[in-house]
Formats: C-alpha cells, sequence, structure tokens
C-alpha cells in the first residue's frame, strides 16, 4: 500500500468566493480582513446587526441590507417584501421602533416591467403593514447580463427605546436562549423555487416584519439582553456569534428547537442541517432567567412567537462554543459554518 | 417525520445500548465503513452511549475523500475550458486539486454548476446544445445507478455534448486492502447499507470468509447504527463470523438488480486509485469503450493529468482506520473545513470534518 496524502492547503484569498457572502465565517473574515481595518470606529466595532447612534439627543438606530435573492419570487414573499422585512427586523431586533426606509435599485437592461410593477407594489404594501415609509431612493440600471434582473438595497432608520440596551455581547452565563417559532422555511422554500424541488407539501417563507413581536417582548420584561434574526447562516451562526462576542456558551437541547416536516424532510433529501438554514421572520433572544417565562408567553399571544420556546442557556463553560444536547442525552458542538451548506453527494 | 422518526427513537436507542452494555464481555474494534454512518455517530453522539469495550474506527467511505488528487485536477482542467458547463454534487467543490478547485475556477469566470442529480445535467445538455456539458461522476455503487443511467439516457437520445467524467469507486475491494493490512485492527464490520441496496450482500460473505469477521448490513439512523452494532457484538461475543442484515427495509441479498444491469451497461470494472489507500485492483468503474463518445476523459484528453499527493497529513491512516482525526497534530490547529489540509475535512461527510463540528473538544459539563 503506498501511503497516499492530502492536497496542500489553498490558504490564499486572491478572490471573492461566492462563500464569502454565506454569512458563516468566510464572511466574518472578509470584514475583519477588509472592511473593519479600513472603516474602524467606536460604532462599527460593536459589530450589531444596527449601528446605535445619538443625533441631537435621539438615540437612532442605523442599518442597511441588500437583497439578491434568486428566484426573485417565491413562496410566502418576493424580493420586494424580503428587503422591507429584512430591515425592518434588523432595527427591531436592535430594540428600536423602524420609522423610515431608503430604498435602491440596481435593475437589469431588459427586466419585464411588469415584474418590476409587482416588486414594487409588494414592497409598499409590506412597508404600510410595517409602519414605516419609504422616504428616499436610487435606481441604476446595469447592462443585460450583468446582474440579475433586481438587486434592492433597504436603509433603515429607526428610534431606540429608553432604558434598553441590546448587544450581541450583553449574555451573560445564567440566562435563557428564546426561539420565536420553528428554523429553516425561508432558506428551504428559497431552494425548492430554485432548484424545482418536488417536494410533497410546499414549504412557504416565514419572510415577515419582527418589530411588533418584540414589543410584545418588551411589554413583558426589558430584561433581554440580545437579540438577533437568525438569516443567512441560519439558528447556528446566529448562536454562534452571540457566544463569540459575549464570550460565554451556549447549550441548545435538540427537543425544543421546533423544525417542521416539510423543512425536516427537504433536509434530509438534501443532507441539509437546519440549524444552517435561513429564516426571514423568525428572532432568537438571549433574556434574564427570571424573566424568560413571562417574555415566551407574552410571544405565544402574538401571530409571529406563537410556537416561541426556550431552547437553551448561556453558560460560562466553553467560551465561544453552542454546544446542542441531543435527544439521546449526548452533547455535541454547534459550529460556524466556513461557507454555504453544499448538498452531499450521496 | 414518517418513516425516520422511529429510527430516532430515544427510549428505543437507550435500550439498544443498554442490551449492548449487558452483552459485551471483552473489548472489541468494530469499523463503520460509511462517512454517512460515521457523521450519523459523530451527530448524535453515539459512541458516547456505548460502552468503553467498544471502539469505533471509521472507514474509508466518503466519497469525496477517497478521491484521489489527480481526478480533481481532471475535473478543474475540464471545466475551467470556456466551451464547458461543468456539473458536480456540491461538496465536490471545495475540495482542493493540486493547484486551485472548483470554486475558484467558478470565480474565475468557470461555468460550475451545483446538481442534485445527473439528469439536471441532462436538461442542461438539452437546453445548450452549443456547450459541452461534463458530469462529474464520483461516488461508491450507491450513485453509479443514476450516473449509468443519465450516460444510456444519452445514447438514446443522441445527446452529443454531454459527457461523464466518471470515477466511481467500489466498496468490497478497498475493504478487503484494508483488512488485508498487518496493521489491521478491525474484528466487525458495519457495511454500508445504501451500496448493499444496489450490490446486495454477497460481497460481504466473501470478506466475511475471508477474514474470518462478522459483517452487519446497517442503516444510518441512530437506532439502525446501535442495532448493527448489538448484532455484531452478539457475533463477536458467540465467536460467529457471519453476513447479518440490521437494514431489512431497504437491502436484500441479491440488491437492486435492475439498477446492476444498467451499470454494466455503461460501466465496466477498472483498477482506481483511492485517496489514503493507494491503486487497488479492480476498485472502481470506468465508462466502456464502446461508449467513449461520452466519456470526458476520453473527449478532453485528459488522460495523461497525474498528480503527485503530498506529504503532509495523516489521512492515510485517518481513511484506513489506523488513526483518530484528533491523533493528528493539525488537527482543528492548521487543518479546518476553511483551510482543509487533507479530503476527510473538507465534505461533510470525511471523518475529520465530522470529528472537527461535532467533537472538537469535549466541552466541559458535557456527559
Amino acid at each position: 500500500m503506498i501511503p497516499l496524502v492530502c492536497p496542500a492547503p489553498l490558504t490564499t484569498r486572491d478572490t471573492v468566493l461566492l462563500g464569502h457572502g454565506s454569512g458563516g465565517k468566510l464572511s466574518a473574515e472578509l470584514l475583519r480582513d477588509v472592511f473593519l481595518p479600513a472603516f474602524a470606529n467606536p460604532v462599527l466595532d460593536r459589530l450589531e446587526d444596527q449601528a446605535a447612534i445619538s443625533v441631537g439627543g435621539a438615540r437612532l438606530a442605523f442599518t442597511t441590507d441588500s437583497f439578491v435573492v434568486k428566484p426573485l419570487f417565491f413562496r410566502g414573499g418576493d424580493i420586494g417584501s424580503l428587503a422591507v422585512h429584512g430591515t425592518v427586523n434588523d432595527l427591531a431586533v436592535g430594540g428600536a421602533r423602524p420609522l423610515y426606509l431608503s430604498a435602491a435599485f440596481i435593475l437589469e437592461e431588459g427586466f419585464a416591467m411588469e415584474a418590476l410593477r409587482r416588486i414594487v407594489e409588494s414592497m409598499a404594501q409590506a412597508a404600510r403593514a410595517a409602519g414605516v415609509q419609504i422616504v428616499t431612493g436610487d435606481t441604476k440600471v446595469v447592462e443585460r447580463g450583468s446582474g440579475g434582473g433586481v438587486y434592492i438595497t433597504t436603509t433603515g432608520i429607526g428610534l431606540m427605546r429608553e432604558g434598553l440596551s441590546l448587544s450581541a455581547a450583553g449574555a451573560r452565563p445564567g440566562d435563557a436562549v428564546i426561539l420565536s417559532g420553528s428554523i429553516g422555511e425561508h432558506g428551504i422554500a428559497i431552494l425548492a423555487e430554485r432548484e424545482g424541488l418536488q417536494l410533497e407539501t410546499e414549504v412557504r417563507s416565514d419572510s415577515a416584519a419582527l418589530h411588533t413581536l418584540v414589543d410584545a417582548m418588551l411589554e413583558a420584561s426589558l430584561e433581554v439582553r440580545a437579540m438577533r434574526d437568525p438569516t443567512r447562516g441560519g439558528l447556528a451562526s446566529t448562536l454562534n456569534e452571540i457566544a463569540a462576542q459575549s464570550g460565554v456558551g451556549i447549550e441548545i437541547d435538540e427537543r425544543a428547537v421546533r423544525v417542521c416536516d416539510e423543512v425536516r424532510g427537504a433536509c434530509e433529501l438534501l443532507g441539509l442541517d437546519p440549524l444552517y438554514v435561513a429564516n426571514e421572520g423568525k428572532l432568537a433572544a438571549v433574556v434574564a432567567p427570571e424573566a424568560a417565562e413571562a417574555i415566551v408567553e407574552a410571544m405565544g399571544r402574538h401571530r409571529l412567537g406563537r410556537d416561541a420556546a426556550i431552547i437553551g442557556t448561556v453558560t460560562g463553560a466553553h467560551p465561544g462554543m453552542v454546544t446542542m444536547r441531543t435527544a439521546f442525552g449526548t452533547t455535541r458542538i454547534v459550529d460556524m459554518l466556513a461557507g454555504d451548506q453544499l448538498p452531499r453527494i450521496c | 417525520m414518517k418513516y425516520i422518526d422511529e429510527y430516532r427513537d430515544a427510549a428505543v436507542a437507550g435500550s439498544i445500548a443498554q442490551a449492548i452494555r449487558a452483552r459485551v464481555s471483552r473489548p472489541w474494534v468494530l469499523m463503520e465503513i460509511c462517512g454517512g454512518q460515521t457523521h450519523s455517530i459523530m451527530r448524535y453522539g453515539l459512541d458516547e452511549l456505548l460502552p468503553p469495550e467498544i471502539e469505533l474506527v471509521h472507514g474509508p467511505g466518503c466519497p469525496v475523500c477517497v478521491a484521489p488528487l489527480e481526478i480533481i485536477d481532471k475535473a478543474l482542467d475540464i471545466a475551467a475550458r470556456p466551451e464547458v458547463i461543468f456539473v458536480s454534487y456540491g461538496d465536490m467543490l471545495r475540495v482542493p486539486g493540486s493547484r486551485t478547485d472548483l470554486f475558484r475556477v467558478k470565480a474565475a469566470g468557470g461555468d460550475v454548476r451545483i446538481a442534485y442529480s445527473p439528469m439536471d445535467a441532462l436538461k442542461l445538455a438539452r437546453a445548450n446544445p452549443s456547450r459541452k456539458v461534463v458530469f462529474f461522476g464520483i461516488g461508491f455503487e450507491t450513485t453509479a445507478p443514476a450516473n449509468a443511467m443519465a450516460v444510456w439516457q444519452a445514447k438514446r437520445e443522441g445527446l452529443r455534448n454531454f459527457s461523464m467524467l466518471a470515477a466511481h469507486v467500489l466498496v468490497p475491494p478497498a475493504m478487503r486492502a484494508i483488512l488485508g493490512s498487518p496493521a489491521c485492527r478491525v474484528q466487525g464490520l458495519i457495511a454500508p447499507g445504501h451500496v448493499c441496496a444496489v450490490m446486495g450482500w454477497r460481497e460481504y460473505e466473501d470478506l466475511a470468509r475471508e477474514f474470518r469477521l462478522p459483517v452487519v448490513i446497517g442503516g444510518f439512523e441512530p437506532v439502525d447504527l446501535l442495532e448493527a452494532i448489538r448484532m455484531l457484538v452478539a457475533q463477536l461475543e458467540e465467536g460467529r463470523a457471519e453476513v447479518e442484515n440490521q437494514y431489512v427495509r431497504s437491502v436484500t441479498r441479491e440488491g437492486n438488480q435492475a439498477a446492476q444491469r444498467i451499470m454494466e451497461q455503461v460501466f465496466e470494472v477498472t483498477d482506481q486509485k483511492w485517496r489514503g489507500i493507494g491503486r487497488i485492483p479492480a476498485s472502481g468503474y470506468r465508462i466502456r469503450p464502446e461508449l467513449a463518445e461520452f466519456d470526458a476523459e476520453r473527449i478532453f484528453g485528459t488522460e495523461q493529468i497525474t498528480a503527485e499527493e503530498p506529504r503532509e497529513c495523516i489521512s492515510a491512516l485517518v481513511l484506513q482506520g489506523l488513526k483518530k482525526p484528533a491523533d493528528c497534530a493539525a488537527f482543528g490547529a492548521r487543518c479546518t473545513p476553511e483551510f482543509p489540509l487533507g479530503a476527510p475535512m473538507v465534505s461533510s461527510e470525511g471523518v475529520c470534518a465530522a470529528y472537527y463540528a461535532y467533537r472538537r473538544r469535549a466541552p466541559e459539563g458535557a456527559a
């Protein structure tokens, strides 16, 4: 037997890879190595999903997000509603009341005007429903072939609540971890549409504006330490970010994390782990242990939090690491992925 | 979820683990062959449920991991050509070749696409008659029937712009090589359920006889794997060396004969290089000469591409079950899924990746 061994590592990153946009470790690396050193300042360096700034005595939350989803229309939403919900949610999970959005469009030459109208109408409707106004915008058109039909960037401003300080660095040992509902629906809905998967039951994206759910939580208690919406990279990435930024460990219970049958089935089929699949209408929160029950109860009365549950606890052990107690009573690590999840061969 | 939940029942798993503890009287070393089984063991922490007498070592059954550098280099060479649409299962894209990987070829302008089935590649070929569509046909006996079917279908339709870069590997010859090594400690085998669903288990009867060792064909869910281990322990404790089938819901002795027939029509058995093991006689499939017009190797003239495998990591030993990932100094430090030194760290089914993802270090306070 000849000792065949392994290939040399590819350690150079001389080009941008798709994985740099996955929300996983490659994205974190891009931030760390390219953007943060160039832009460094105390507001940015907090690495929250929204910047907290003071302007003329008012505390504002400020955030931006670009949407490049393919397909543009999917079960449960489209790029327009998603662009509103995504930015509203980034404000909401910072504890801010969303007020105003901007909308910038990059359109591809030849794109159907009818489809654009549908997208814009959907945006307008989502904004009305969320009680925010789209007050400024921009449009650029690129040559056919150099864009994906429509790309949208939305930027949002919200008003921070008094007496509340949420931060991904705020989790402390003993805190409870809450999840607002079942995971993976958005990612699977998109994948099913994109790949033409014939699933027995169609999964709908969970895309929704979460700010009124956040209102309900904060009315129940202000003892919320950290809140995030687990979008790309899924719940696993969100919990890893909180663990890393807070310097704590997180232990979740597999049985408490809800995954609907359709999503589980699709994940089985494709070899994906629902913990890493994107959501667009869910939030994860770290709260003081004594407030957890009241917050979950309040969430349960809200349409978007009916399945809210305590899924785990924050611990001083294994700082920076998320672990999961399986249904078998064993424990495993829930790591952050390098890039996107890749469907397996068999 | 129908059909799966009963195989993930914690109470059932617990009672099988209890039966194993009650039965075992001395140490036994068992090997699960398939990467999917390794992944399940790590994901559900099944080894934590076993008594200390049972040691699980992990076999070569991750198709991505055993794909030799050479075939990756051939894939990269073909994928970079402007006339080609290169279609692959997702987890091959991150596997590094000698100089680059498919993700980087894609970033540099290569038309590389992820597919869930070779039939997707046929669709692309029909839709893009001016392009050459090449499917990366890799994997064990499990993926071979669908790949064979794609070539067969292309022939039937006269699709001239479809071809396959085929490098299938076969489990029994590799197991013979591993079990025949003087360093081998394996005393019982969990055979790969999906491979046996296609091929049946006659070949494993030969292995059991030749090496006087018990073989149980196992499934992939926690209850399947624990039950297979229980059956192996019973055989070992009783001094038997037979082939038994735990995965009765999918596997028969003869296997799927329709699948075997289509494979025979399209592929022929050939010597194959395995990363970590070396060249093994009659251990792979290649496209038959009479179907050469669908053989990407011949169309693109990549037969001459060879690659020297650098000697950096211990994957050779890991893939034969002689070492555990944590025995490697680079594991988790210089070798991670972002910067894999070796193939077992690249695929999610690779044993190093499974250890890294689920078991990097025992969390404090964990059971």
